[in-house]
């Protein structure tokens, strides 16, 4: 490794890494805390045991990155107290995954997106130059291929699917399409994490998350959506309204009873 | 702590693994978790520390945190106390860490394994190999869900990352 490759790493510090790291936590975290509140509610055996399944995928991952989020902070603040005790605008998932659940086609269409975006940037990130995310993110992209082959192959199905079908996933899709900008597009600390080697580039990202979800529209049979420009910075905190409503709900028993356990 | 020699460390090393294969699973009873080849390391330090390395099924595996705590109430059981256990990610765990006593324990219990090698999954109660994956997810994150087109029963798999 050249030296100024190394020089640039060391530039890299704490609470950009802090940042970088809580990105991708709070992301996972969200998306698994919206997958859990359909258990028991999913429209057949299969599919609960599925989205129940791929929440835990999510969340246990959200728990790895925090933690790490936790030591670079060296603040004292552990998983917990990163999950539970911040407020919305202190956390940096994109906004995509704290829409709503709606039916299933926006629930499978939610999901769909995100998993190509967490399977190539969990692909990349098993070889960051940060030996720790690297690790997290090696059995990360495992599951994220399953989960991908799950919701991949419930768009198809959905758009190759009944007209009833196909209707409720391109309303999905004209609903949460605006909410892909924010994944694709990388703002200073993205390519600041990509100088120093720590996170993978930003335009390799964009074109392999774009491949992946072209074929996967085509294959259903449906048409790329119309590009929407209004873009949300869920990644610097400014999110929709929905997340505060989430958070009140999965924080309320540990901000109620602070340090309770069973 | 005071310093070992290389045979005290190798003979303390051999005790701990015997202890560790004596904590079953809490979900799959029938395997310890030596068997399960969630046990990464077993070793005594320069420094005369004992670490033990765990690595998760799955991330978000709900048993890794009570296994964790069933390994350490053994080890300070078997006079262990001064073990200290450590999460170890990598290498990650696939089916493929699972022993060949684990392996049969598990079809034995009724819960098949995948990629063990092109065509080996069989059905645990008739053996036989027409089978149809249900679903790649089943009751825990480290199975899969499988019907026997044979004897029509549906079974679970541990699935291969």
């Amino acid at each position: 490794m050249s030296a100024t490759a190394d020089d640039l790493t060391a530039q890299a510090g704490p609470q950009e890494r802090f940042e970088y790291v809580l990105r991708l936590a709070d992301t996972s975290l969200i998306a698994g805390q919206r997958l859990a509140a359909l258990l028991g509610h999913a429209p057949a055996l299969e599919e609960d045991l599925a989205l129940g399944n791929i929440a835990l995928d999510l969340i246990g991952q959200a728990r790895l990155l925090l933690a790490l989020a936790g030591r670079i902070e060296a603040r004292g603040r552990d998983e917990d107290a990163l999950a539970f005790l911040r407020d919305a605008q202190e956390f940096r998932n994109v906004s995509l995954v704290e829409q709503p659940n709606g039916d299933f086609a926006q629930t499978i269409v939610r999901q769909c997106l995100l998993d190509a975006w967490q399977l190539e940037m969990y692909e990349s990130l098993a070889g960051s130059r940060d030996l720790q995310l690297a690790d997290i993110a090696q059995k990360a992209v495992k599951e994220c291929r399953y989960h991908w082959r799950f919701s991949a192959g419930w768009l198809v199905r959905l758009g190759d699917g009944t007209d009833e079908s196909r209707a409720r996933v391109r309303s999905a899709l004209d609903t949460l399409w605006r909410f892909t900008d924010e994944l694709l597009t990388p703002d200073v600390l993205d390519a600041r994490m990509a100088v120093c080697g720590i996170g993978p580039a930003p335009v390799l990202i964009r074109e392999r998350w774009q491949t992946r979800v072209r074929a996967t529209l085509a294959e259903g049979g449906l048409e790329w959506p119309r590009h929407q420009h209004y873009r949300w910075h869920g990644k610097r905190g400014e999110h929709t309204e929905h997340l505060g409503h989430l958070l009140a709900e999965m924080q309320a028993l540990p901000r109620a009873y602070p340090g309770v356990t069973w | 702590m005071v310093s070992r020699t290389a045979a005290q460390a190798a003979t303390i090393e051999r005790q701990v693994w015997r202890t560790l294969e004596t904590v079953m699973d809490p979900e799959i009873p029938v395997v310890n978790v030596v068997e399960l080849g969630i046990i990464r390391q077993v070793r005594v330090g320069a420094d005369g520390a004992l670490r033990v390395g765990i690595t998760p099924t799955y991330s978000g595996c709900p048993a890794t945190e009570v296994i964790t705590q069933m390994i350490r109430a053994a080890l300070d059981q078997d006079g262990f106390a001064d073990a200290r256990l450590e999460t170890m990610l990598w290498p990650a765990w696939s089916s493929e860490w699972l022993s060949e006593s684990g392996r049969r324990k598990l079809e034995a219990f009724g819960i098949a394994v995948e990629g063990a090698g092109a065509g080996r999954l069989a059905c645990p109660r008739c053996s036989s190999r027409r089978l149809e994956r249900m679903s790649e997810y089943g009751s825990t994150p480290c199975k899969a869900h499988y019907r026997c087109l044979e004897c029509l029963e549906p079974f679970d798999a541990f699935k291969c990352l």
